[in-house]
């Protein structure tokens, strides 16, 4: 019922291979842009936008990123704390050597350093794979960390190593620094989310998506078939590093303000991120979203509705929401080990036939 | 989406509560995570002193308050979740307890109009109150701390440092990279030799940092410790016998946590401290007999008279002060956060005051002023005896070095102000 298909045909090859090729997904999403683009902006307040939605986005692209280099092109990585730092680092060192330079331009280019220094740290991946491609890219994550803790120059000699983002503006409008406007922030994080979920959309769905995928599937006959390993698994690390590197800069930049980098982008962010494309779902785009969401969602609502709503100890309240989230990591693991995404498809195909499963 | 449907509508639900007609306060509290050990002593002693005040004297100045407890777990993310979650609700002053959330609040606050105290830790310039008009660290910082320490080792060596090596062993944090420079300017003052030994988060693998010292064989060790940090650092040392006079702890690293667990090796492990330690003082029987006996003690109530105990009732009292001073110099008992700011700019803590609060002697006198928002820098140094299991105080009040300081304090809020754009100034 909810899905009605009768009358959406599709009458040429471009129709059918849409990223929404049901009538109904398609409106779904218009109208979720167009609330989110809209409306969301006027309603929003400091809470909401730095505790809630801002953490999400920010999230969500650094999950797109990992995806593509784990979900699509198969390669387990544990550096995507390092290479936040490294784009939040670039960010910091972009800002304040170009003080009238777009932020915009900044984030960016942030990101192409990242993707630089992911090429770099992808290099072991031609020789080596699975979990010892993993180790490989644990010591990305350590060395890195390391990096931006032992060298001054990268946090301008300030006394405690602490780097601070400076007021910056897009036309006018603050985005960075203590004065911003909860809608400019959350605008201007929503603006990446959209261009990076399309873009890693019709990366994936190209001939670099196949290849990707070729690789992940069976990288000896994917070689076989004429798929370049050094090409494929190079751009997943370029492109994977490039999106992590601009979540790492927003993280920075927009979102706290100021971080240290052993505390903000330490092994354990490798490891969030992680999990929210295992459990999101791996390989997919929708899966980044939803991992994101119910890692960075979940504590916040648990904790609103423990302490908040029923007046709990705080202390208590933090032990339950690690019980109540792990536990929910198993039981959705457990029904459907493919993640959200996978959860979320077979809900829609039960809801195309419905109500008449038969 | 859905689940996000149903976080808004809860959380909007939450956020519709009313602010109450109360002096309301924030406890950015962390009773979970590595520090936890550390973080609960302080919440508990902030929270009781309110408790007692709301009990005994029905509020500050007829005024009840209202304390708002946030779980922070020591991250920053979750810190700005707090902020962000309490500023709405009329906080008066935030205490993070933790120098990372410091650094964020700095200039969040600022620009909400907030004041925030980081009661010996946080940002050290900040004591110059020109620059940062909303933050406090009064009544001494991370740099008083390491010059009162070098100041004692003086006087320890009859006045002269020459020749010797002290180590420090510090939390790689800004938390512990604070008295770096401090610490290099007094050794160019001094002629000591430092070293500096850096200690991961959390801070449970310290073996090679250890192994070092054993080699190298320093004179003195400092350390800037936290959490789990501090108990790892004294087993160490009584492991590789280090003499444990030897041994001087910032204020952070000098809780009952820290030496317990090392037994009998850690007597005579010295640690910092700007408040007194113990409870021998008549306000702790009205603890007793208001939170305690009423069964309102926060946490489990095994806290009291411990060295954080101690120092969050410390942080209460002061920030329970500075609302007496903001309510008189406003004539009103409501408050807003920018009245707050002006009481703690005012606050002046006299021995008459705190012995009429029911704590003699408990902390340096010190008076705040718009250009001196961190008091005048005294600490004292307090000794572990293993087997009475308690902390005694065996040096007086010590001023820190100003002529070191000072430029440097100007120098550091100079750079931020030129950074952040602040036109330096009273308000």
């Amino acid at each position: 019922m909810l899905y009605r298909e009768a009358g959406d045909f599709k009458t040429s090859y471009r129709d059918d291979s849409q990223t929404f090729p049901i009538r109904f997904d398609r409106f779904a999403y218009y109208v979720l842009l167009a609330v989110a683009f809209l409306v969301v902006p006027f309603v929003i307040n400091d809470y909401w936008v730095n505790a809630v939605l801002m953490p999400f986005l920010i999230y969500a692209i650094a999950a797109l990123g990992l995806n593509v280099l784990t979900g699509y092109a198969g390669q387990v990585s544990l550096g995507t704390g390092g290479f936040m730092a490294v784009g939040a680092y670039a960010c910091y060192k972009l800002m304040t050597a170009f003080p009238d330079v777009n932020i915009f331009f900044h984030v960016i280019i942030a990101g192409g350093i990242t993707a630089l220094v992911g090429l770099l740290f992808g290099l072991p991946s031609l020789r080596i794979k699975g979990f010892y491609l993993a180790v490989a890219t644990l010591a990305a994550q350590f060395f890195l960390v390391w990096l931006f803790n032992r060298v001054p120059w990268f946090y301008n000699n300030s006394a405690s190593g602490q780097i601070s983002a400076p007021e910056r503006s897009v036309f006018g409008i603050k985005v960075t620094g203590p004065e911003t406007e909860a809608w400019a922030t959350y605008l201007f994080c929503l603006i990446f989310v959209v261009a990076s979920a399309w873009i890693v959309r019709n990366l994936t769905r190209g001939s670099t998506g196949r290849r990707w995928m070729a690789i992940r599937d069976m990288d000896i006959a994917a070689e076989i078939i004429g798929v370049n390993p050094l090409g494929a698994k190079l751009s997943a690390f370029a492109v994977s590093s490039f999106f992590v590197g601009i979540a790492g800069a927003l993280f920075f930049s927009v979102y706290l303000g100021a971080v240290e980098v052993g505390e903000a982008f330490g092994i354990q962010k490798s490891f969030l991120v992680l999990f929210m494309i295992i459990i999101g779902g791996l390989g997919s785009i929708f899966g980044s979203f939803a991992g994101a969401a119910f890692m960075v969602l979940m504590p916040v609502l648990l904790k609103n509705s423990l302490v908040g709503g029923l007046g709990w100890p705080t202390d208590l309240a933090a032990h339950l929401e690690f019980m109540i989230v792990g536990g929910l990591i198993l039981f959705f693991l457990i029904v459907e080990p493919h993640g959200l995404a996978a959860l979320w498809k077979v809900a829609k195909e039960k809801l195309r036939l419905w109500p008449f499963p038969h | 989406m859905k689940m996000k449907l149903a976080t808004l509508a809860l959380g909007a639900a939450i956020a519709a509560t009313p602010a109450l007609a109360e002096l309301t306060f924030t406890a950015l509290s962390y009773r979970t995570g590595p520090y936890a050990a550390n973080g609960i002593p302080f919440a508990d002693g902030y929270e009781d002193y309110f408790t007692l005040l709301n009990e005994r004297d029905g509020g500050i100045g007829g005024e009840k308050v209202e304390l708002i407890e946030c779980e922070t777990g020591y991250n920053t993310e979750k810190g700005v979740e707090c902020y962000e979650s309490t500023k709405g609700q009329g906080a008066l002053v935030y205490q993070p307890l933790s120098t990372g959330i410091t650094y964020q609040l700095i200039p969040k606050a600022t620009a909400d109009g907030i004041p925030v105290h980081s009661m010996g830790y946080g940002r050290t310039s900040a004591k110059n109150g020109e620059v940062f008009n909303w933050i406090f660290n009064y009544p001494a910082n991370y740099w008083d701390g390491a010059s009162v320490a070098i100041k004692y080792l003086l006087e320890e060596n009859g006045g002269s440092l020459e020749g010797k090596k002290i180590a420090l062993v510090y939390h790689n944090s800004a938390y512990g990279k604070e008295p770096i420079r401090t610490l290099e300017e007094l050794s160019a003052k001094h002629g000591y030799e430092l070293m500096t030994l850096p200690v991961d988060h959390p801070g449970q693998e310290q073996k090679s940092q250890w192994l070092q010292i054993r080699r190298e064989k320093p004179d003195y060790t400092l350390m800037w410790g936290w959490g789990v940090m501090n108990q790892v650092a004294i087993q160490e040392a009584v492991n590789i016998r280090y003499p444990m006079e030897n041994f001087i702890g910032i204020w952070w690293s000098g809780s009952e946590n820290d030496v317990l667990p090392a037994g009998e090796g850690a007597d005579g492990y010295k640690a910092l401290t700007f408040h007194n330690v113990g409870s021998d003082y008549p306000l702790f029987d009205d603890i007793q007999q208001y939170v305690v006996d009423a069964g309102m003690a926060a946490g489990a109530g095994d806290q009291i008279g411990t060295a954080l105990y101690n120092r969050g009732l410390y942080a209460a009292m002061l920030a329970a002060e500075a609302a007496k001073t903001a309510q008189e110099m406003h004539d009103t008992a409501a408050l807003a956060p920018a009245q707050m700011r002006d009481g703690m700019e005012n606050l002046v803590m006299t021995e008459a005051k705190m012995a009429d609060l029911g704590l003699p002697n408990f902390g340096p006198e010190f008076e705040v002023s718009c250009q001196n928002h961190g008091g005048e820098g005294y600490a004292a140094v307090a000794q572990w005896d293993a087997n009475a299991e308690s902390w005694s105080l065996i040096t007086d009040y010590m001023q820190s070095d100003q002529d070191v300081l000072q430029p440097l304090i100007d120098e550091d809020s100079s750079a931020y102000a030129a950074e952040a754009g602040i036109e330096a100034g009273c308000m």
